[in-house]
């Protein structure tokens, strides 16, 4: 730098004064020009890069702090979007109101229609295994709630059918000693449980379709368990084993420290509206 | 420091550019960026490739049934998270190996009168004179930096919320995955400019950009360098 000073200088002011008397707006900025141009040479001007940075910074904190509420007003305005969207690209924008696919497992766990089983088993009076065709000649219960993700995530009014959970524990005959129902998945790595009381709950399905059509591969499919009133973790997908046990155990999450008992807004130590 | 080493690497590798420069002539070619800045802009360019490809796995429904491996692609994500500023520093804190950069981020960092005015016309004003970098470049550089910073920020606290109050968790993910939107939208429009200037494009792989570029595009950043006028071929 020190080199160029006295080449750069002369030219230097004239190229910050002279526009700068043409042009009023720019009037205030030449006094820091000049000025920084003799201290520090060619690189002159206000220090626009670091204000961005910080702009940022602030808006980013700001963000953090009460991102949660705009979150939500922005899944409101653009879950219609979304829903009516055939092409999938609102999925991209964030907070749109759309599920996000987690699984536990490398790969998203497949079963046809024609393959599935759902055995319910343990402490019961009849082992059951039911075919998908046995599932949808049960009485189907439909629900519309919404679905939260313990990671803050929160999709409205989801529409709901399958044959509610009450149901097929009557159709197995619970055995005295009862306490608990434990489920499975096919993907071969997640269970979950419930007391008997919360399994007993008419907003609890064993869920075959879902979003207005039968519950798809990355949602499940073909059957999984739909548990409205806690957290979606609860909502135990690809579901092919039913157990009724006399104690709960703990499941896949709830094993890395997740609540056992996830009540949405009264556990793990979140405070979301419940559903 | 740049000052001292630049117009002398200008000058070792062009054939005859200090008798050209003292005569007023033009200088054929000139470094543009050094070793240190392109291996630091390619470090970048990988690491924020894997960035962006694992976040695709994570965060589109679409993708995410195809690859699936969650907890994989998690784990590789937060670490070239963490890891993204460090080829950043350590340029930064490397003698001679950074003196460019920390030359360039002072020129990225401050902004002339020419500047403003060639930003407000949208670069219509042909008499603003800039300097190496233009005001775009200036802006993305540091949105950019402002964006490492926010989405490291932010990425910690998704990764570690017990750390934080949880709403803070719900709030980080909205800024992170907002923040990343405008990362796609800015590192699009980044590669689709350097694609249609094949002469800056090669500065950044090869180091030298051609006299007539920089007094074309940085008529102040040629003179500065130089010492000859560019005004020649302006006006």
């Amino acid at each position: 730098m020190t080199t160029v000073d006295h080449d750069a200088g002369p030219p230097e002011p004239a190229g910050a004064s002279s526009p700068a008397a043409e042009d009023p707006v720019a009037a205030p900025d030449p006094t820091a020009g000049p000025g920084a141009a003799a201290v520090a040479g060619p690189p002159d001007g206000a220090p626009v890069g670091r204000r961005v940075v910080l702009g940022m910074l602030g808006l980013g904190a700001l963000g953090v702090l009460v991102g949660k509420t705009l979150q939500s007003g922005v899944s409101r305005v653009l879950t219609p979007v979304q829903t009516a969207d055939p092409t999938g690209l609102s999925q991209l924008v964030p907070a749109a109101g759309g599920f996000r696919i987690y699984t536990v497992t490398d790969s998203l766990p497949h079963r046809s229609d024609a393959d599935y089983q759902l055995r319910v088993s343990g402490l019961v009076d009849q082992p059951l295994h039911l075919s998908l065709a046995d599932l949808r000649a049960l009485p189907a219960t439909t629900l519309v709630k919404d679905f939260q993700c313990v990671t803050g995530w929160r999709v409205p009014k989801v529409p709901w059918t399958g044959v509610s959970l009450s149901r097929l524990l009557v159709e197995a005959g619970v055995q005295p000693g009862a306490r608990a129902v434990r489920f499975r998945s096919f993907d071969g790595a997640y269970s979950e449980s419930l007391t008997l009381e919360q399994a007993r709950r008419p907003d609890v399905i064993v869920a075959y379709e879902m979003l207005g059509g039968p519950v798809t591969q990355a949602h499940g499919g073909p059957v999984r368990l739909y548990v409205a009133p806690m957290y979606g973790y609860k909502s135990c997908k690809w579901l092919d084993g039913i157990e009724v046990l006399d104690k709960v155990v703990p499941g896949y999450w709830e094993n890395q420290g997740y609540d056992v008992d996830a009540w949405i807004g009264r556990s793990n130590g979140r405070d979301d509206a419940a559903v | 420091m740049a000052g001292t080493t630049r117009p002398s690497e200008a000058a070792a590798a062009s054939d005859a550019p200090a008798p050209a420069a003292a005569r007023g002539g033009a200088i054929a070619s000139l470094v543009r960026f050094d070793r240190g800045e392109r291996v630091l802009h390619w470090a970048n360019a990988a690491w924020f490739a894997v960035l962006l490809a694992t976040a695709l796995c994570l965060y589109v429904p679409a993708v995410s049934e195809v690859v699936a491996r969650r907890a994989l692609i998690k784990t590789v994500h937060v670490y070239a998270g963490l890891t993204l500023a460090l080829p950043l520093l350590a340029t930064a804190l490397a003698g001679r190996w950074g003196a460019g950069f920390r030359a360039d981020v002072r020129r990225l960092n401050r902004w002339s009168a020419d500047d403003r005015r060639w930003l407000r016309t949208r670069g219509r004003d042909r008499t603003a004179r800039l300097g190496k970098f233009n005001p775009g470049q200036k802006l993305n550089a540091a949105f950019t930096a402002g964006a490492i910073l926010v989405m490291l920020g932010t990425g910690s606290i998704m990764r570690w919320p017990e750390w934080w109050p949880l709403s803070w968790r719900t709030g980080a993910t909205f800024v992170h995955d907002w923040t990343f939107i405008a990362l796609v939208v800015a590192i699009t429009g980044h590669v689709v400019l350097a694609l249609s200037d094949r002469d800056a494009l090669s500065s950044m792989r090869r180091g030298r950009i051609s006299g007539a570029w920089a007094r074309r595009h940085a008529p102040r950043w040629y003179e500065e360098e130089t010492g000859a006028p560019a005004a020649t071929d302006r006006r």
